[in-house]
């Protein structure tokens, strides 16, 4: 079993699995038994100023999107920041870090955007022994009206002023979550590494309304038939996540700066995913609140197995690995040609890739006699649905031409250089590469 | 006066009602909502379905069940209902793992087909429970259609003819419609009267009047019906049993009568049944009896069957149900003759092998105890009218059911087309509605 233990930003956990600052993380009761389940940290769930705390609606927080077999492909919530008085839950995140101090305990901090406030708690978190801070600049709903949360989140001057503040004020490493409600992630990160931050951790929640009631017509989760938009999470979220993280990575402007990888992490191949892609841990909320806390236990062993058998010998050698292979769409090789193959014996004759290519694009699947499906090499252009509808893995694979062999579609012999968009005949503003 | 399995001879009461009643609940026990959504959720929605194609009525199978999935039960029962209005019955009777289910793309890929039959049992129950059947019928026609036979054949046909708005005249034998539903099929796959309420449901579209106790034959001929009619579908079945010559003695008789007695039975506990009960022959309804002769208390039931297992036309699902049950299967067993002073004590046969196309004795024999002799060996052909002509031993119908008389067309058992199962004689009831509707109107 390869040993998983990370280091990330200076603190050593014994794998990459974080639970996210959210109600898994509420309170000691939580997160002790969270550690005993394996988890390697916690962030703290956000913490408020001192003073009355927050309240919570007295009806559902939460709404769901669900695949088959109502399996929850995401979670949406209304929840606000911890609703339990702050000198609590820092009394029981000092009594926890002292039990556990091979454990990371970041604490998830959101107070009004002005300096004497941020001055006034950090002081009391660093007294508890806590690994570090995350800035929730994330919160889409509810404390954003108020101007925290996303509505710091989504003004890089904001974060940056933030951020420096924090800096200035506290010694152990500092996190800025990021909301994914913005047009270009890069920015609110850009904001952050300038003003100091050790890591970004990201995604927040998405802004989301998740269903209708179509009795009376209101959002769900309904509080006396009404509803507010909430913030979405779950395996729904990750393909955005990943992407979001991947434009970090590889920004110039963002170089060095450490990711915390969030949204969607449910098994060890989210986690590898999103460390391939530069995130140095990975941070879980909906799969634990789904699932439990047991199911850090399958992510450990299938990180480590995955790593022996790749020869990997610490979570470090897979963090970027994938970073280099994200380019712009004008880069990729346009003479890569490749063509759809169904492998007959594994076809069970369901006739969906031949529906999808039939109806929807490029009439390149025949349908034989006995049900017999096959790709027509002459009209597919390799676009891929078929692999995506098919319900058998692997049963339809997409195969390179080799250099030298005529694609019979567009009657060209296929070269092995390597040609793209930006020198293309057909692009107005190629320069020819003479 | 309570008996039990031990008690020898053919004897009422040899079980308690409770265990009576476990014995005879549903086969398959309805899907509720979720159980529904899950199997739902495995269809792949496929095209151009190999599982509708496998169904006699041709089911667009897909679609109901895609119904199902987003929760619309009756849009479901609907697709279904339209192609085969007995859909309720054949949920709960066809041989789903020689029809849709065994061509299933999910067989194919895990040995575990979509449950089609329990789903479609899912829609039109709901469809049931909801209120009338969803068809209206069309403007009166003026014409006027005689059916033969009140069986799946002739309901089909008759609700279809409705629909066209044609009126229609149900001529039925028995005093009860519903056909094998009714007194034929396994009780356990039809609980609860469900073949009546059905019949009730059915004839709720109007326009449809039946005749009981009138049998074509002594109450009413065949010149009659063509006379007073505009067309004449049959839908009369197979009326009469096969029989072993040498078998006549007290004891022996013909499976399908005991599960008609069964059906009808008020009380289960007084329908006698046998301690060693012998079943012959390899079908469904040899199966059916042996079963139900066990359900009812039998101590020990035998199916003798004369081919070995893979000939026989009982289905592995069926042959496993009988085995699961207690019932014994034995093969390559060709009855021989019955002993028995008076009332059968017991049957001797002759184990057999297949040598090429044939079945040879291989002299060697064996002899069962046996108080009650079930033949289920055969239906028959039994008073259909001479002047139709016959293919082999049932009535010839061209593609649209039409018989050899011009103004005749038949469907179901009667004839010789597909297999006899209560679907196929739902679709040729259904289709030669059709061809009857469009000689109406040409
Ligand atoms: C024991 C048994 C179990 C079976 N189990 C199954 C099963 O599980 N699944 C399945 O799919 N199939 C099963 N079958 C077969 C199925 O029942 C038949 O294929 C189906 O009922 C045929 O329908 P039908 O309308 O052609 O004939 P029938 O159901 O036989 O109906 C014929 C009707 O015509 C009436 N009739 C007959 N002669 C006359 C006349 N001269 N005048 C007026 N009326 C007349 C009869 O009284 C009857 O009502 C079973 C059959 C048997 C015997
Ligand atoms: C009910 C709920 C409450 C949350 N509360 C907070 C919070 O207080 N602070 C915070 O930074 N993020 C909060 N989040 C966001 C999560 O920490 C995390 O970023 C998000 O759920 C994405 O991860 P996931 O897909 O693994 O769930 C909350 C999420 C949920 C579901
Ligand atoms: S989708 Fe896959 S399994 Fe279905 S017919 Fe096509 S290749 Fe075969
Ligand atoms: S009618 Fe019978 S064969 Fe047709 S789909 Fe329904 S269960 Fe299957
Ligand atoms: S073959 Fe099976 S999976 Fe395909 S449509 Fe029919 S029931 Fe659904």
């Amino acid at each position: 079993m390869a040993d998983l233990t990370t280091n990330f930003l200076g603190i050593t956990t014994p794998n990459p699995f974080w639970l996210a600052s959210a109600p898994p993380t509420d309170k000691e009761y939580n997160v002790r038994r969270a550690f005993e389940a394996g988890w390697g940290g916690v962030v703290w769930k956000t913490l408020g100023e001192e003073g009355p705390p927050v309240v919570n609606v007295n009806g559902p927080r939460y709404g769901a999107m669900y695949g088959a077999d109502r399996r929850l492909l995401a979670l949406n919530n209304i929840e606000l920041i911890t609703d339990r008085p702050l000198q609590t839950n820092l009394e029981e995140i000092a009594r926890v870090k002292a039990d556990y101090p091979d454990r990371a305990i970041i604490v998830s901090i959101m107070v009004p955007c002005d300096e004497r406030s941020w001055k006034a708690i950090l002081p009391r978190v660093a007294e508890t022994g806590a690994d570090g801070i995350e800035l929730n600049f994330g919160c889409p709903h509810g404390m954003s009206e108020r101007g925290m949360g996303a509505a710091v989140g989504q003004v890089p001057e904001y974060i940056e002023m933030v951020t420096r503040w924090c800096k200035e004020n506290y010694d152990k490493p500092v996190i800025v979550k990021l909301t994914p409600n913005i047009t270009d992630i890069r920015y609110p990160a850009r904001a952050a590494h300038n003003g100091g931050a050790d890591a970004v951790s990201l995604i927040n929640t998405v802004n989301s309304i998740t269903s209708v009631n179509l009795d009376d017509f209101s959002p769900e989760p309904s509080i006396d038939g009404k509803g507010s938009h909430g913030g979405m999470c779950g395996p729904a979220v990750k393909p955005m996540a990943l992407n979001m993280v991947a434009e970090i990575a590889r920004d110039p402007e963002c170089k060095g700066l450490p990711i915390s990888g969030i949204g969607g992490v449910t098994t060890w191949r989210d986690a590898a995913e999103f460390m391939s892609l530069g995130a140095g841990n990975v941070q879980v909320c909906t799969a634990a609140m789904t699932y439990g806390f047991k199911v850090v236990q399958e992510m450990i062993s299938g990180l480590s197995d995955w790593m022996d058998k790749k020869g990997y010998t610490d979570t470090s050698e897979i963090v970027g690995r994938a970073v280099p292979n994200v380019t712009d769409w004008q880069y990729l090789n346009l003479n890569y040609v490749s063509k759809a193959v169904i492998d007959q014996d594994l076809c069970i004759k369901c006739g969906r890739c031949y529906a999808a290519c039939e109806d929807t694009s490029h009439q390149a699947i025949l349908m034989k006699e006995g049900r017999v499906f096959e790709v027509d090499d002459s009209e597919c252009v390799a676009c891929n649905l078929c692999v995506n509808v098919c319900p058998v893995e692997d049963c339809i694979t997409m195969e390179r031409m080799a250099a030298g062999e005529t694609d019979p579609r567009t009657g060209k012999v296929v070269s092995d250089e390597y040609a793209n968009w930006t020198t293309h005949p057909n692009n107005p503003g190629a320069c020819a590469a003479e | 006066m309570a008996h039990s399995p031990r008690t020898p001879g053919i004897v009422s009461n040899r079980l308690d009602s409770e265990t009576l009643a476990a014995n005879f609940t549903d086969l398959h026990p309805p899907l509720d909502r979720h159980e529904a959504h899950v199997a739902a959720d495995r269809c792949y929605f496929c095209h151009d379905a190999p599982c509708m194609e496998a169904c006699p009525t041709s089911i667009d199978i897909p679609l109901f069940i895609r119904q199902i999935a987003t929760d619309t039960p009756l849009a479901a029962a609907k697709t279904i209902l339209e192609q085969n209005i007995l859909g309720g019955m054949c949920a709960r009777v066809c041989p789903t793992e020689t029809l849709c289910e065994e061509v299933c793309v999910r067989e194919t890929a895990e040995g575990k087909p979509v449950l089609i039959g329990q789903l479609q049992r899912y829609a039109t129950d709901a469809a049931m429970a909801h209120g009338p059947q969803p068809f209206k019928r069309a403007a009166p026609t003026g014409k006027q259609v005689a059916v033969v036979g009140a069986g799946p054949a002739g309901l089909s046909c008759a609700h279809r003819l409705a629909m066209h708005g044609h009126s229609v005249v149900i001529y039925e034998a028995r005093e009860k419609p519903g056909g094998l539903n009714e007194y034929g099929i396994a009780s356990y796959k039809t609980v609860e009267g469900f073949a009546q309420k059905e019949v009730d449901w059915l004839l709720g579209i109007g326009g449809i009047e039946i005749l009981y106790d009138h049998k074509l034959g002594s109450d009413v001929t065949l010149e009659v019906l063509t006379d007073k009619y505009d067309a004449v579908f049959l839908g009369i079945g197979k009326a009469g049993v096969h029989g072993l010559e040498a078998f006549d003695l007290e004891g022996v008789r013909p499976a399908v009568d005991f599960i008609a007695d069964l059906r009808q039975a008020e009380d289960l506990a007084t329908l006698p049944v046998g301690r060693n009960v012998v079943v012959i022959g390899g079908g469904m309804t040899a199966v059916d009896a042996a079963v139900q002769a066990k359900a009812l208390g039998a101590e020990n039931v035998t199916i003798a069957y004369r081919r070995d297992r893979g000939a026989m036309p009982a289905s592995t699902f069926e042959q496993d149900l009988a085995a699961a049950r207690g019932v014994k299967l034995v093969f390559n067993a060709n009855p021989v003759s019955v002993s028995g002073n008076g009332a059968v004590e017991s049957v001797t046969f002759e184990y057999t092998t297949q040598e090429g196309g044939t079945l040879k004795g291989t002299g060697e024999e064996f002899t069962l105890s046996a108080d009650q002799v079930f033949l289920a060996i055969g239906q028959a052909l039994d008073g259909a009218p001479d002047a139709l002509a016959r293919d082999g031993s049932a009535l010839a119908a061209d593609a649209t059911m039409q018989t050899s008389h011009p103004k005749v067309w038949a469907g179901g058992d009667c004839t010789t087309q597909g297999e006899d199962l209560t679907v196929t004689a739902v679709a040729q009831g259904r289709d030669a509605a059709e061809a009857i509707h469009l000689h109406l109107t040409a």
